[in-house]
């Protein structure tokens, strides 16, 4: 038997929509995937103290503000300050194409945006797991 | 593959000497989810490697198990209570655990969400579980779990099951004080004397008191308390699968999760259950039945597998089998089972 995965499904800044990280917790939940939601309006130190107590496989971020530029780059610092670089780190929500390349650059590993088939992320996480 | 056992084992040590450092800190923490993640995937392998180190180091933490119906309340009074031992000063930990889905296998772990309030509190730490289809809501690795936390030296442990009723005997085995949580508007008096989840109570906990019905509630709850006072009959427990504890009448308190209204007179009588515990002698019962359960656990996953790596493994299966075919008088599946256990036993217990 497979082991299970485990995921964080974490909403960074101030957007208060979440049907978007819902739809997706429960998709991954359907695939087979044990899916921590952590809620809105979760700060960057909010969501690395998760990381650090859940030790999940992948941190999934969905982020509808435009806030990504500052927050995403803001908890990768975190995530290597505190010496956590064995997890795949994802980002979704409403994030433009440009923007993907700086995101790269700090290690989220892929953006997925509207229109993402759920099977799609599912198959990218079995691929990409660092553990 | 044994290489790859080995780098398992050398990260195992690195997070279990981290554990046993008396100082605190968010590396400690880590340390500390690592181990859970691999009791989590490893089972009794990995527990065998963890728990004999970290041993001595437990048995100083308050357990305190939760359990109740979905949506009765217990993640947000789970929240409140660790607030209120938070403020005295208090390290605390929190064991969430949610179902698995029997279809996928898969499971949405949203207990978090109502402990947002001290994520980044130092002396605070929740781990999410999936229950893995163990039914009575406890995932088996629970006990472990609790374990590794008490050795990491959380004051209060908080174990918050699954709702699903009446089968929850296994939080009762694992904490030093059960909770049940039970809201108005759920039941009548009839669910109260039904036997199960309602007899391992040590606290009944009348949560959304704002809500119609919950002094009828609490009515019900007392009126059932009083039947069972009234009401004397002889009774062998020796064979009971929960140690009972005479003398003490749970009390009923009606709280409010989301203001945190009476949660102090239900912290006060949290701990006026453990120390009623500690002076009856009641903690140390408990604790023998609880260790007899915990050994008997372990050793009936070591013998399952002893069991069947000695039969598939052993030559003379073969001639029990070939006199099973012969379907003779005292050639049947039990009684050639019970041949085999005894050579068995006979080998490894005299």
């Amino acid at each position: 038997m497979d082991r299970k995965i485990r995921l964080i499904v974490a909403k960074p800044g101030l957007d208060g929509h979440d049907r978007g990280a819902k739809v997706i917790s429960r998709g991954l939940r359907d695939a087979g995937f044990e899916v921590i939601y952590t809620g809105l309006h979760q700060t960057p130190e909010d969501i690395v103290q998760s990381v650090i107590q859940e030790d999940p496989d992948a941190l999934l971020l969905s982020i509808l503000s435009g806030a990504h530029p500052v927050l995403l780059p803001e908890i990768m610092k975190q995530l290597k300050a505190n010496e956590i670089d064995d997890i795949l780190v994802l980002g979704g929500g409403i994030i433009p194409e440009e923007d993907f390349p700086a995101l790269k650059e700090v290690g989220v590993e892929a953006v997925f945006g509207p229109g993402t088939k759920i099977q799609e992320i599912a198959d990218f996480i079995r691929a990409n797991l660092k553990r | 593959m044994t290489t790859e056992i080995q780098s398992k084992n050398t990260q195992i040590q690195k997070y279990v000497d981290l554990l046993k450092n008396p100082e605190k800190g968010p590396k400690k923490k880590r340390a500390l989810a690592r181990l859970i993640t691999f009791i989590e995937n490893g089972g009794p392998e990995a527990a065998k490697e963890i728990i004999p180190q970290l041993y001595p180091l437990t048995g100083k933490a308050h357990i305190i198990g939760i359990t109740g119906a979905p949506g009765s309340g217990k993640s947000t009074l789970t929240s409140e209570i660790s607030n209120h031992y938070l403020e005295q000063g208090l390290t605390v930990s929190v064991i969430a655990v949610d179902p698995t889905s029997p279809f996928t296998g898969g499971a949405i772990l949203g207990d978090r969400i109502r402990m947002k309030k001290n994520f980044t509190n130092p002396n605070f730490f929740i781990r999410s579980m999936a229950n893995r289809g163990q039914l009575g809501g406890l995932a088996m690795a629970t006990k472990d779990v609790i374990h590794i936390i008490d050795a990491y030296g959380s004051d209060i442990i908080i174990v918050e099951t699954v709702g699903v009723g009446q089968s929850e005997i296994d939080i009762f085995k694992s904490a030093h004080t059960t909770l049940v949580i039970t809201p108005p508007g759920l039941g009548d008096e009839i669910q109260a004397i039904k036997a199960g989840l309602m007899e391992i109570t040590d606290i009944f906990v009348v949560n959304k008191m704002d809500r119609d019905g919950a002094d009828k509630r609490v009515a019900e709850l007392e009126t059932m308390l009083d039947f069972g006072e009234n009401i004397q009959i002889e009774n062998d427990y020796s064979q009971a699968k929960v140690v009972r504890c005479d003398g003490w009448r749970p009390p009923v308190i009606k709280t409010n999760g989301l203001t945190g209204e009476n949660v102090p007179i239900l912290l006060e009588n949290i701990h006026r259950h453990f120390i009623f515990l500690e002076e009856t002698g009641f903690k140390k019962k408990r604790l023998q039945f609880r260790y007899k359960h915990y050994i008997i656990e372990i050793l009936k996953y070591f013998l399952v597998k002893n069991v069947e790596e000695i039969v598939f493994s052993n030559e003379k299966i073969n001639e029990f089998i070939e006199k099973l075919l012969a379907y003779e008088q005292g050639s049947d599946p039990y009684t050639i089972s019970e041949a085999i256990l005894e050579v068995f036993l006979n080998r490894y217990f005299s």
